[in-house]
């Protein structure tokens, strides 16, 4: 059918910040989308509060709102723009939830606008537990014994009927939030209490556990026309029981009959057929190991992060298809996009096995809960490509930078056998490492099966690269062995391990002898049909398909996995890079390894290659493509952390310079670069002993920042105010010694600044400065960011901006810069100089509409800044006031420690922007989640730093008509103040205590500030977890929470009494 | 130890890999299909019936084989190709490995070697003659491409894989006379599930015998190999004609075809593999099919004939489907059994056992 003429205007939502289990797959699925509706002549208008995504770019749609995705501002949208249509399947849970939200408000209704694609009530039938249950059960269609329960007392009759394990699933919630697997009434009653919180329609869904199940998933497309596909079926390695965002997945299935699998294809088909969808769904089901038993687990109606990784496992573009299917359009007369010759309606054949790893954050949150359950926790994801299972799953190990090349864990060898065994049992996210170590030691397939219930096919692969390290070891620089080893993924790091030598070594004997990869395409057809799709993996294989062409090249390295501290901004920036190298008439290259970003659609790049970024698997690309150079300043940290070893084996790092990074990067190097350059930064020494940081916190004075020098990124950073803290971190935090030397700074209070800037070596042009809200010490990834800054003077800007200019030409900056100031007593100090693309380019260029990336990347192909159009210096600043406010995953990670410090933590961000401050921070705030009320109960509990300092905060919320809870010491202060406070008690005290005041809801912000000492059971944590356990705001910072209140003041009217006769206001 | 042995192919091309399966040489057409899952099924399709079967999939034998899905009971392909071979299976009723059962029936594995290479280089040059060189042995390369080019085909495949004598599938419900060109156990299935009443007969048996059986409708099965090769049967079809509904799969359909008056044709590129788009003309819908076949009918030699396309290919727009203006019979190209591969197309069991429900002929036998 061809698509429809009746509609013109579409709008499109997008899914908001990066959340865990909400992350860049929405950003590919909702660039496609929207390009998708264009190419059909559609006009696109596209929400979405994220501005660190590629589909916000105004190339992308016609109209973009970087706005809230609220009723509110919906609304506001709708009845300006007045679209004939709306597209809600592209923006994740997020995406669906507003557009039942707009529905039930009426306005859809109100102004005629139709819902493409999947219908609401679709949606809700796959959604609401009961209405898809009882649908289920209408197509005979087995779900496991399950009730939807609404408060503690139904659990508990649920349970009695049916027995533990059960598992509880809340209701409309993104990744199982608030879900979890219950052994006992204990975890019953945390687990069901916290879930029916979470769920905005309080109901959750209580499960029979069909753990040890098989869990598979098929991503499955259907049109209006009926006809309906399998894009792309995956099988779990872990078994049912794991949240399958938190799962090492294998495309396509691998223990699977044909009859399993056709009738697991079926039951899809037909499920997809009863809801009526019209787009893409994902279908996810339990397959009992021993019989053909099956049980329906979950529908997603729309575009997930399954489909994400099913486009990139498959070529198969399902978020593409599915917007032309919204309009009319049916699979059997679209093409094809990967092989152009033939048609879309086709179910995609594969010839090599992909397998993909969750990629988890507790590297940065150390406390907390590593077990993994129904609720999702990993940030991102890998994905790689073998023609081996071991090939693939040694390559995806590697792509994690995890510093892992193998199935080994760090100290292994010294762990006790209980340990490993239970670290097996209790799913974690380093079991496939445990199992290494269980192999290694001799265990065996039944073994560990029982403890895991992994299958046996898994677990004997696994099994196959522990035993062939013993071979590799036994067979130096053995030809057939290492053939071997490489067809099975080994990396050359392990080799050279087994090998004692380096990695070096091994790479030039491998060259030496002919041994290197060949690389295959993607084709979604097995090699069936010619394909000119320029999508690659690498493989130890005979015949190359990636033929080099004729043109000159440049490669851009991604930045792998999202991660805390590296999100979808470096994708968006790596993104912008390749669009420019092709501008500049260059052939572009990508190589990266995470399926749900942009930069891995095929369509973006002139050749891509899915691989791991390590040296050798870079080099092996370079060595085929010979290109102009490697760019490795838009890949975040990863690539930066490959510049030193690709330049020591002869690649060209274009931009700036290995040398010059160094100096920006290096403590020592950059103070001496200071110097020369004269700007001033915070006095700071190095220590290598417990006794000389003593001696050095004494000497510069307290507060001090103390980090180790060789960890990036604010890891293990602290501000510490006493000597006494400077033990206790020196003793647990850190091991000082002359190879890990720790940094001690002075730490200066005082307004953050952060700016971006972009050098072509000889002009430097400043595209904006920002201010955070946060005072320095709060990690500015972490900080609300204004723009322009509202606090400072005419001379601070330009010393600012002078600082900046003379720091780029000093430092030998070749492209971008990203640079942080603090403001201390009117002086302006350096804190931090970035050599590369940061978290604040895409937020900087859409708000100046100067693409930074763009520019950056010409500059480094050698067209001047000038030449490109663009002056020197502080480029004038639009109008309009526009924020930056760090969105959080807390409620995901059980037992981390929300407050903010020198250590990022937030996963996501959202922009505000309106005519003035307290408007852009009230977009902002509401955007990333926050619920602003005008009035209520604040609940103050500060530490004794910061008591002066809101004694005028308290006052002013009781101005606006809060009242204020405090405990003891907080409310006496505030009592000599003058201010109303009712106290409440401590935690563990008699009565009601502030955890009971949070648990009722009785409060609607919390203050806390008692942030000393990270053990769990401190009051401060305990009050932060039940704060956002309960889904109450709770501000870490005075900064924020005056920033807060700064909002409800502008929003409220003012309510004084008259002045008295004689009195003078 | 692990033996060597090498797949050579008629224009000179070597791969060299591991031996698995029958240690003995093989000779035969080297095809692939595309199918993830259903190797045992494929392998013991006797539509593969001298054909060397490469599997784009590279890991082959994860799910072993068990004893129910095999679609006849002695497997006839040549030999099979594969990237990896699993040799310790995982699925419930697996009962041997792909390894154990090829060394079985005497066919010759070959592993190890770039099958998507030889994929690509079939697919660019169509269907290529090879042969599996014995287990181990050591061969001279130039000779052997002149025996490879050199040798002709079998075309005696129908004969080779068809039941000697005819044999009963009780059902209570219509009596279906099965004509078994290379039968896959997957189109008796089907029957069985609706209560036929089948006597599957060998292919070359006459019409008189077949009509003696009193069939409600008549099912031309798939087999292997050139359908011109077939002697004989194209003349007991024309004379079945009108006297009951007929429905033909695979090979069974081209047969139908040219008994019509229309002709064959050899495709450059086999269809193979489960992921066939076909589009049903009568309902416009189109549904993925498992495909497995070297010809098809010509649509231009239709002109003439009582014939009209019911299903073509979506992709290449080949005639996957005909149906008689004339009497009630039709027959596709692809497996509507499926076995392996998707499901989409069994209502046209369904749609069989409708034409003979409403037939004229129905019944006819009895009186």
């Amino acid at each position: 059918m061809p698509k429809r003429t009746d509609i013109e205007t579409i709008l499109v939502i997008g899914s908001g910040p990066i959340v865990i289990g909400q992350a860049a797959e929405f950003d590919y699925a909702g660039t496609q989308a929207c390009l998708s509706l264009k190419e059909e002549g559609y006009r696109v208008i596209l929400i979405n509060s994220n501005p660190a995504t590629i589909m916000t770019d105004t190339e992308i749609a016609d109209k973009v709102y970087i706005e809230p995705i609220t009723l509110e501002f919906v609304s506001r949208i709708i009845r300006k723009e007045r679209p004939d249509a709306l597209l809600p399947t592209m923006g994740g849970q997020t995406g669906l939830n507003m557009a039942i939200e707009l529905d039930e408000s009426g306005i859809l209704k109100e102004l005629g606008i139709e819902i493409l694609g999947t219908k609401l009530d679709a949606i809700h039938k796959a959604e609401d537990r009961d209405l898809f249950r009882t649908l289920m059960n209408e197509l005979g269609e087995p779900v496991p014994d399950s009730d939807i329960i609404h408060n503690l007392e139904e659990a508990h009759a649920f349970v009695e009927r049916i027995g533990y394990p059960v598992i509880v699933r809340p209701a409309f919630t993104l990744g199982g939030t608030g879900g979890g697997m219950c052994y006992n009434d204990a975890d019953l009653e945390e687990i069901v209490t916290s879930g029916l919180k979470y769920s905005p329609a309080t109901q959750c869904l209580l499960e029979k556990s069909i753990a040890g199940y098989k869990e598979i998933e098929y991503e499955v497309m259907r049109d209006s026309a009926d006809n309906a596909i399998v894009v792309c079926n995956m099988e779990n390695v872990d078994a049912v029981g794991i949240h399958t965002g938190d799962s090492i997945v294998a495309a396509p299935s691998q223990t699977m009959t044909d009859r399993e699998n056709q009738m697991l294809r079926n039951v899809s088909l037909k499920i997809i057929r009863a809801l009526g969808i019209e787009g893409g769904c994902n279908v996810q089901l339990a397959l009992d190991p021993y019989s053909f038993d099956y049980f329906i687990i979950e529908v997603n109606p729309r575009v997930s992060r399954s489909s994400a990784l099913a486009s990139k496992a498959t070529g198969y573009p399902i978020a593409k298809l599915a917007a032309k299917i919204a309009v009319g359009m049916t699979l059997d007369e679209m093409m094809n996009p990967v092989t152009g010759t033939t048609y879309a309606c086709f179910e995609p054949s594969l010839d090599y096995i992909v397998t993909k790893i969750p990629r988890w954050p507790f590297d940065k949150f150390e406390s907390a809960k590593r077990n993994l359950g129904t609720q999702m926790k990993a940030t991102g994801e890998v994905m790689a490509i073998g023609r081996t299972f071991e090939e693939s799953i040694l390559k995806a190990v590697r792509s994690l930078e995890t510093g892992q090349f193998g199935l080994s864990l760090k100290n292994g060898s010294t762990m006790t056998d209980e340990w490993i065994e239970k670290r097996i049992r209790r799913a974690g996210d380093e079991r496939l490492f445990f199992i290494g170590e269980a192999f290694r030691r001799g265990a065996t397939v039944e073994t560990i099966h029982e403890w895991s219930q992994i299958d046996a096919f898994f677990l004997r692969k696994f099994q196959k690269i522990v035993q062939f390290e013993l071979v590799l070891k036994g067979n130096p620089f053995d030809y057939e062995t290492l053939r071997t080893a490489k067809r099975m993924g080994f990396s050359d790091v392990t080799v050279a391990e087994l090998w004692s030598t380096d990695e070096r070594a091994i790479y030039d004997w491998r060259k030496e002898h002919g041994l290197i990869p060949v690389y295959k395409k993607v084709d979604t057809c097995a090699g069936e049909f010619e394909s000119d799709t320029p999508y690659f993996y690498g493989t130890y294989e005979d015949e190359n398909e990636s033929i080099r062409t004729e043109k000159k090249s440049v490669i851009v390295l991604g930045s792998g996995p999202i991660r805390i501290g590296q999100g979808v901004e470096f994708d968006y920036a790596t993104v912008h890079s390749v669009w420019a190298i092709q501008e500049a008439g260059y052939e572009a290259i990508i190589i990266n390894n995470n399926p749900e970003t942009v930069s891995t659609d095929f369509s973006i790049s002139d050749k891509l290659y899915f691989e791991p970024l390590t040296i050798e698997d870079v080099m092996h690309i370079v060595d085929l493509e010979q290109p102009e150079g490697v760019i490795v300043q838009f890949g975040g940290q990863t690539a930066i952390n490959l510049a030193a070893g690709l330049e020591a084996r002869g690649v060209k790092i274009l931009g700036t310079s290995l040398e010059d990074i160094d100096r920006a990067e290096n403590r020592n190097k950059f103070e001496s670069a200071l110097r020369e350059i004269g700007i001033p930064q915070p006095l700071g020494k190095t220590a290598v002993s417990v006794p000389e940081a003593v001696a050095i916190a004494n000497e510069i004075g307290y507060p001090v920042l103390v980090r180790p020098s060789y960890v990036l990124g604010g890891r293990a950073m602290e501000i510490v105010y006493h000597e006494e803290e400077l033990l206790y971190y020196m003793e647990h935090a850190v091991e000082a010694s002359p190879d890990h030397p720790v940094l001690v700074d002075r730490y200066l209070t005082g307004t953050e600044i952060e700016v971006d800037g972009i050098c072509d070596g000889e002009n430097v042009l400043i595209p904006g400065i920002m201010e955070h809200i946060e005072r320095a010490g709060v990690h500015s990834g972490d900080s609300i960011a204004v723009f322009p800054p509202q606090n400072l003077s005419a001379s601070q800007m330009e010393t600012i901006a002078d600082y900046t200019t003379r720091l780029a030409k000093g430092l030998g900056i070749v492209g971008l810069l990203n640079i942080q100031f603090v403001i201390s007593e009117g002086q302006v100090y350096v804190i931090e100089v970035n050599p590369r693309s940061s978290r604040t380019v895409p937020f900087l260029s859409k708000i100046t509409s100067i693409p930074m990336a763009n520019i950056a990347t010409k500059a480094i192909l050698g067209q001047s800044i000038i030449e490109q159009g663009y002056k020197n210096g502080l480029a004038p600043a639009p109008s309009g006031v526009y924020v930056k406010v760090p969105v959080f995953s807390f409620a995901k990670l059980r037992r981390v420690d929300i407050t903010l410090g020198p250590e990022m933590k937030s996963t996501g961000e959202v922009m505000g922007k309106d005519t003035t401050l307290e408007k852009a921070l009230y977009k902002g705030l509401v955007a990333a989640g926050m619920e602003i009320k005008e009035y209520g109960s604040v609940i103050m509990t500060v530490s004794d730093k910061d008591k002066e300092e809101m004694v005028s905060i308290a006052k002013r919320f009781t101005d606006i008509g809060y009242r204020i809870l405090a405990t003891g010491g907080t409310a006496s202060v505030l009592e000599n103040a003058g201010i109303r406070v009712r106290t409440i008690g401590k935690i563990g005290s008699e009565g009601p205590t502030l955890l009971d005041v949070i648990q009722k809801g009785e409060a609607q912000i919390v203050i806390n500030t008692l942030t000393k000492g990270k053990q769990p059971e401190r009051d401060g944590f305990r009050i932060r977890r039940e704060s956002v356990e309960n889904g109450i705001p709770c501000f870490t910072s005075l900064d924020t929470a005056d920033a807060m209140l700064r909002v409800i003041e502008s929003m409220t009217f003012q309510t004084e009494e008259m002045g008295k006769v004689g009195e003078t206001i | 130890m692990m033996k060597k042995r090498m797949l050579i192919l008629e224009d000179g091309t070597i791969f060299e890999g591991i031996a698995f399966g029958s240690d003995e040489a093989s000779i035969g057409e080297t095809v692939f299909t595309t199918g993830m899952t259903g190797y045992q099924e494929t392998i013991s399709n006797p539509s593969g019936a001298g054909q060397i079967i490469v599997m784009t999939y590279p890991l082959i034998g994860n799910y072993g084989i068990n004893r129910d899905d095999y679609e006849s009971i002695e497997p006839a392909a040549s030999g099979v190709v594969v990237r990896e071979l699993a040799d310790e299976p995982s699925n419930f009723r697996s009962g041997m490995t792909l390894c154990e059962l090829l060394t079985m029936k005497g066919i010759p594995g070959i592993q190890g070697i770039d099958t998507r290479k030889l994929t690509r280089l079939l697919r660019d040059k169509g269907a290529l003659k090879g042969i599996l060189t014995a287990a181990g042995e050591e061969v001279n390369v130039q000779e052997t491409v002149a025996h490879v080019a050199s040798y002709n085909l079998p075309t005696d495949l129908v004969a080779r894989v068809s039941t000697q004598k005819p044999y009963p599938s009780p059902g209570r419900g219509e009596r279906i006379i099965l004509i078994d060109y290379g039968l896959k156990h997957g189109i008796l299935r089907e029957l069985n599930d609706r209560d036929c009443d089948v006597i599957v007969v060998p292919y070359n048996t006459s019409t008189k015998e077949i009509l003696s059986l009193s069939p409600d409708g008549i099912v031309l099965s798939n087999g292997p190999g050139n359908p011109m090769d077939v002697e004989g049967t194209v003349e007991v079809i024309k004379e079945l004609l009108g006297k009951a509904p007929i429905f033909g799969i695979g090979l069974g359909h081209q047969l139908f075809a040219l008994a019509c008056g229309a002709r064959t044709v050899k495709l450059k590129n086999s269809h193979m593999g489960g992921n066939h788009p076909v589009k049903d003309l009568t309902t416009g819908r189109t549904e993925l099919t498992s495909q497995c076949h070297g010809y098809a009918v010509d649509e231009q030699s239709l002109a003439g004939t009582d014939l009209e396309v019911t299903h073509k290919a979506l992709n290449d727009g080949s005639v996957e489907g005909v149906k008689s203006t004339k009497y009630e019979a039709f027959s596709v190209q692809f497996h509507p059994e499926a076995s392996p591969g998707p499901e989409d197309s069994k209502h046209l069991f369904d749609r069989f056992m409708d034409v003979i429900k409403t037939s004229s002929r129905k019944g006819n036998f009895n009186a």
